[in-house]
């Protein structure tokens, strides 16, 4: 555009318009209902009662459904008084919040008001008596000259709060031996039994494409339980050995095509609990990270990078499973020293 | 004032005691009539306030019967279904006071609702005060504030799903092991300094009690106060409008117009949360049982603004993790887990800052803006929050495949790449959407409204006729200042000596060019007054472009061409 095009024949000098609108200033108050027609007002005033009156209901609901409803035994008596507890509740604090609303709507002083704003940041004379202030103080401490002392004394309160800090540090994480994270307790001969029973798994009761929840042999009698669970849980498979891929070195791993790999995903450890007959396909519920349970436990696709660790098994005198040894790498999540 | 009243004169008397001992009329004086302005979105905030009064009050009564303890008991109360199962103290007074206290299964549910609802508040609030602009100066250091409650808030959702014990929240627990051993180097300690030993122990679900309970509303309610104090002293951001300025705030005293109202809000809300509580079952433990570290559901779900963690978790793929020098790095984990959270709550706290020095705007603003005033600001807002809806629908991918049937790593898939793509997308759109409200400004201001009415002239044209805005109307349309893109001083002065700071101020102007080259300035007085002459607007709208001056920018002089 040009000024030449604009003003060609332009009623309106544009020279004395101003660069921008100006503010018109507060719009004009409009009446309510309750403030021209008494009857409305008067409406108002009873729908507010009433509200109030509600509420005090919905407490008196409330207290009757706590004597007169108790809890009970079954999951629907629970759910009942919990409803009806509930309910006065909500009738007596939103009947009563409602009223308190239309009453400041309805009925109280609706002229807008002005109020002014100061700029945020003192005036110049408050900043210059801060500022001296301040150095007066400064001045006070007679700290200036001596360096000395300064350090020392940021030394010294730099260093007190180790005397808090070191005893809650050290001692938070109890032993703080990481390295438990490399063992469970599968050893060489010990056997797996079902989870939760306890029972030992005959390796010919265990029929092909099924899939068993295992624990070692003596878990309930150990001294930490969960612990020792949350590492040695593992999911017990048989496949038809023709289906099996196995690795030269693992070729001894299984036993008539019954695998044992970690239950524990080896992405953020999740137990891995869904498997597919079909596919030999195990899945980790929480994240899907998929592992090929037929190929070494390879992930197929999903967050987790490495394979599941293979517990290796055999089979004892009496036929049932055994382990040949513990797990021959940490399980569960990758950490820092995890290959050291 | 009369005190002529038995309760008038012991009103009188008890405010005299109470002012000779505080001087309480000077706070009386200074509040009691303060100016707050009306707007609905502002309510947001309170919603947060109040559902963490309420989180307070429920939580006090389900601490009195909890007990924060992972030893081994036998149930043997009244759910026949749990009768003889092995379980930690915690899971056991959890089922206790939800099935043997009257009433306190329905404090529970409130309270799990109020601290989804806290959060989603929290969230919305945030997305007013980023919308709006209200994060600008002075208010920077409130919107720091805000952020950390916002952090404090996940904290306290998180510590406090963790509590119950069941199997649910122990696999919550496991993940955080898994995700906390990846940090590298420190991480088996880290571990180990969180569950006091190895997973699970016996020492987190009381270490997460005292920090539910104590440490973290401790800093809620330290920083709420901050927060609260804050806003009176900078008294609250009001939309424009006919009389309202940047000088002033138009509104209701708090006496008694906003007592009334915010009373009456807490109750509304204490109402939909006792509502909620009483009517929509959450997180029924008995249903999932106590933890084991063996069994898992499937289907399941943390919190839902936990949510997008959980997606980043999913969808980051296994072979970012790698071994160097024989030490693993778990990418895979570190990435979703550490990395998202900072790259998508890092900017967020920091845009106030990276705004003002884009625009080197070092005004006081108190006009909050309406979005489409900012195209870019708005437009980056609703990016971040595209990108944090793509995760937390991937932290719901399984239940997308079972609910519509459909193959997981198609899902999975689709969501590795939307991540990426969706936010670009829906940033370019959104900024022309706000290009094109604002055009239509435009449009109302000089052209009036559309009535329907065709009038035909003498020499046979047509035109509708148009019916102008209202001074109040044009107002609101064109109160804002134009935003232009930072001026870039050459490199060189006159005496061909290289400028000091050069550099900086390029790369300040390039972000500057980013943020304002493409817009659409408010209609000036002049343009509306060719506009009515004779319809010369037509050429005023020439077009909009990156080059180009942009519409209505009179003078081609405050255009930098880059």
């Amino acid at each position: 555009m040009s000024d030449e095009s604009t003003e060609v024949g332009l009623p309106v000098d544009r020279n004395r318009l101003p660069e921008r609108f100006e503010n018109p200033g507060l719009p004009e108050h409009h009446a309510r209902l309750t403030d021209t027609d008494p009857a409305a007002e008067k409406r108002a005033a009873r729908i507010i009662t009433g509200l109030f009156g509600l509420s005090a209901l919905g407490t008196i609901g409330a207290l009757v459904a706590y004597f007169a409803v108790p809890p009970g035994e079954t999951v629907a008596s629970i759910r009942l008084s919990t409803l009806l507890i509930g309910l006065g509740l909500a009738v007596a604090f939103g009947a009563a919040g409602i009223a308190a609303i239309h009453w400041s709507k309805a009925l109280m002083n609706d002229h807008e008001k002005v109020e002014y704003r100061h700029p945020q940041a003192s005036d110049r004379a408050t900043r210059e008596e801060a500022v001296a202030m301040l150095k007066e103080g400064a001045e006070d401490t007679n700290l200036s000259r001596r360096g000395a002392l300064k350090g020392a004394m940021i030394s010294a309160l730099a260093l007190a709060p180790l005397g808090f800090a070191v005893p809650l540090i050290g001692s938070v994480g109890g032993d703080w031996n990481v390295s438990k994270f490399r063992h469970t307790m599968w050893k060489q001969g010990l056997r797996l039994t079902h989870d939760p029973s306890g029972e030992p798994i005959k390796a010919s009761d265990v029929t092909v494409g099924s899939a068993v929840h295992v624990i070692p042999d003596g878990l309930s009698e150990v001294e930490d339980v969960l612990e020792e669970k949350a590492k040695a849980v593992v999911l017990l498979i048989r496949m038809d050995p023709r289906d099996l891929k196995e690795a030269d070195d693992r070729k001894d791993w299984s036993y008539q095509g019954i695998v044992a790999y970690s239950k524990i995903c080896t992405h953020v450890g999740c137990p891995v609990a869904l498997y597919e007959q079909q596919t030999h396909h195990l899945l980790c519920p929480c994240h899907q990270s998929t592992f090929d349970i037929a190929d070494g436990a390879k992930v197929v696709f999903g967050p987790a990078d490495r394979p599941l660790p293979q517990l290796p098994i055999t089979v004892d005198d009496e036929g049932y499973l055994v382990a040949q040894s513990d797990f021959h790498e940490p399980i569960g999540p990758s950490f820092w020293e995890r290959l050291k | 004032m009369s005190t002529s009243t038995p309760a008038a004169s012991a009103a009188a008397a008890t405010a005299d005691y109470l002012d000779q001992r505080t001087g309480i009329a000077t706070a009386i004086k200074g509040f009691a009539r303060k100016i707050f302005p009306d707007h609905w979105s502002f309510l947001l905030g309170e919603i947060a306030l109040f559902s963490f009064i309420i989180l307070l009050a429920t939580g006090t009564f389900l601490a009195l019967f909890f007990v924060p303890s992972m030893d081994e008991v036998t149930y043997t109360g009244p759910l026949a279904a749990m009768d003889g199962v092995q379980m930690s103290r915690a899971f056991a007074s959890t089922l206790d006071l939800s099935f043997e206290v009257t009433g306190g299964l329905l404090m529970r549910q409130i309270h799990h609702w109020a601290a989804l609802v806290f959060m989603a508040a929290i969230v919305t609030h945030m997305m007013r005060v980023f919308f709006t602009g209200a994060f600008r100066k002075p208010r920077e250091i409130n919107w720091l504030v805000g952020f950390t409650l916002m952090v404090l808030g996940l904290a306290a959702g998180f510590s406090g799903y963790s509590l119950p014990d069941d199997v649910l929240s122990g696999n919550g627990l496991r993940i955080t092991e898994g995700i906390t051993k990846g940090v590298p180097i420190i991480g088996t300690y880290m571990s180990y300094f969180l569950f006091g030993g190895e997973f699970p122990g016996t020492h987190i679900i009381p270490r997460l009690f005292t920090v539910h309970i104590l440490l973290v509303p401790g800093l809620i309610l330290a920083l709420i106060g901050l927060h609260l104090f804050l806003v009176v002293l900078h008294k609250h951001t009001q939309f424009p409008g006919g009389g309202r300025t940047e000088k002033n705030v138009v509104g209701y005293p708090i006496f008694p117009v906003y007592m009334a109202k915010q009373a009456g809000f807490f109750l509304i809300v204490f109402g939909v949360l006792a509502l909620m509580g009483a009517t929509m079952t959450i997180n029924p433990v008995w249903n999932y049982g106590p933890y084991d570290p063996s069994p898992v559901s499937a289907g399941a779900q943390p919190d839902w603004y936990m949510l997008f963690l959980e997606g980043a978790l999913r969808l980051t793929p296994g072979f970012f993790e790698v071994v160097i020098a024989g030490f693993t790095i778990p990418l895979n984990v570190i990435i979703p887990a550490m990395i998202v959270p900072v790259a998508l709550l890092g900017p967020l706290a920091l845009y106030p800052f990276i705004e003002a020095w884009a625009t080197g705007d070092k005004r006081e603003h108190h006009l909050a803006d309406r979005p489409r005033n900012a195209p870019v600001r708005t437009a980056l807002g609703v990016s971040m929050l595209t990108g944090f809806t793509v995760l937390i629908l991937a932290g719901s991918n399984d239940l997308i495949a079972t609910h519509f049937h459909m193959s997981i790593n198609a899902i999975t898939w689709t969501f590795r790449i939307l991540v990426f793509v969706l936010p670009v997308v829906t940033f370019w759109a959104t900024k022309r959407i706000c290009l094109g409200l604002q055009r239509k400004d435009r449009e109302l201001v000089l052209h009036g409204h559309e009535t329907g009415q065709i009038v035909r002239f003498e020499d046979g044209e047509y035109i509708e006729v148009h019916r102008p805005l209202d001074e109040q109307e044009r107002w609101i349309r064109v109160q804002h200042d134009p935003r232009r893109p930072l001026p870039l001083l050459p490199a060189e002065d006159a005496r061909g000596v290289r400028r000091p700071g050069y550099r900086s101020d390029a790369l300040r102007a390039k972000v500057s060019r980013f943020f304002y080259a493409d817009r659409v300035e408010p209609v000036t007085p002049a343009e509306l007054a060719a506009a009515q002459a004779h319809g010369a607007h037509d050429q005023l709208t020439a077009g909009e472009h990156d080059e180009t001056p942009a519409i209505g920018s009179s003078s081609p002089a405050s255009v930098h061409q880059g």
